[in-house]
């Protein structure tokens, strides 16, 4: 028996090249950059209402801007950096918010796509992290300080050094910005892919082929789309949170007083 | 005798390959937790903290490698 090529196309890599948002459009100007834009206004409107509100017993909107805040403020930002993480929260909100919010509008309606899917966004964000981290860490120590601190654990007998030092100068100073970009990117790429072969397998099997067994099936595959979009929710929060955690944690081995 | 033609994606390979090592990280996060909770209940909400932040730092290779097998698996194939 010979196998018969399928009608039905599996979503791959093509399905996140997006045309320009109409005719005409330069071409910088697709679904991802609208969505960005769209979650920068909602972001700021959300923090500028949290910042007027200062009821001394919260209602439930500001409850909610609260919780966030001293979630960030606390869990992640002061746990992590320490003393003087006051200067650093307002970057840890900026990037929770933008993060989370861009991550979510791949299970928001109308949308129905994370913008950090497109591997520009993630390679941004992470540029903005390694400049800021080493940035603060060349603030605080001199450039030479820096490099030794990032690359020169305290202690190492001296032979150790040639091993040591390019293994620390490429663990620190090279892999964590691609690592970081690339959790985030390919934790939404894998999630959106799954929503999209659950949802258009579906649709193939419940539109498009005859038997009712195929029917079936798209039905099942329809259903558990659902499942598939609460764990998107989840995979997309944990990755924000991923993301500012370690923000947090870079900024403040940066930072740390040599004892 | 001609050796046998073989066809399909080597990148899925690679990431069943590349998927051993979290699968196992994962289960030792886990592992470490549980064994944690069963000694000290009360140390359970630090514990998962800890535990939600390792998760994703040892998923994400298992995850880099999923991605790029759709990306790089297909060359070489027409």
């Amino acid at each position: 028996m010979s196998l018969v090529p399928l009608e039905f196309e599996p979503p791959g890599v093509e399905s996140f090249d997006l045309p320009p948002l109409y005719e005409g459009a330069p071409e910088w100007l697709d679904k991802y950059l609208l969505m960005a834009v769209l979650s920068v206004i909602v972001i700021l409107a959300f923090w500028l209402i949290m910042a007027r509100k200062n009821a001394m017993v919260p209602s439930k909107g500001q409850f909610i801007g609260e919780t966030a805040y001293f979630f960030i403020r606390n869990s992640i930002a002061r746990d992590m950096i320490g003393h003087d993480f006051r200067r650093y929260l307002p970057f840890l909100i900026a990037i929770f918010s933008f993060v989370l919010l861009n991550n979510l509008w791949g299970v928001f309606p109308f949308l129905l796509l994370p913008t950090p899917a497109h591997v520009g966004w993630p390679y941004g964000l992470a540029l903005l992290v390694w400049l800021l981290y080493n940035g603060v860490g060349i603030a605080k120590h001199g450039p030479f300080g820096y490099l030794k601190h990032a690359t020169l654990p305290s202690g190492v007998p001296w032979f150790m050094w040639p091993i040591i030092i390019p293994l620390e100068f490429f663990s620190n100073i090279i892999v964590r910005p691609i690592t970081l970009s690339l959790r985030l990117f390919a934790n939404m790429f894998a999630g959106h892919l799954l929503v999209l072969v659950f949802v258009l397998g579906g649709e193939y099997l419940l539109l498009e082929s005859a038997s009712i067994v195929n029917k079936l099936a798209g039905v099942v595959a329809w259903i558990c789309s659902m499942a598939i979009f609460g764990l998107e929710i989840f995979v997309q929060s944990l990755q924000a949170f991923i993301f500012t955690v370690l923000t947090a944690n870079y900024i403040s081995s940066a930072a740390a007083e040599d004892h | 005798m001609t050796a046998m033609e073989l066809v399909g994606s080597l990148g899925i390979v690679g990431y069943g390959l590349g998927a051993i090592g979290p699968g196992i990280g994962v289960g030792l996060i886990f592992a470490s937790v549980i064994q944690g909770t069963a000694r000290q209940p009360e140390a359970r909400g630090a514990m998962m903290g800890t535990a939600w932040i390792g998760f994703a730092v040892t998923e994400a290779l298992a995850i880099i490698g999923i991605a790029l097998a759709f990306v790089f698996g297909f060359t070489g194939q027409a």
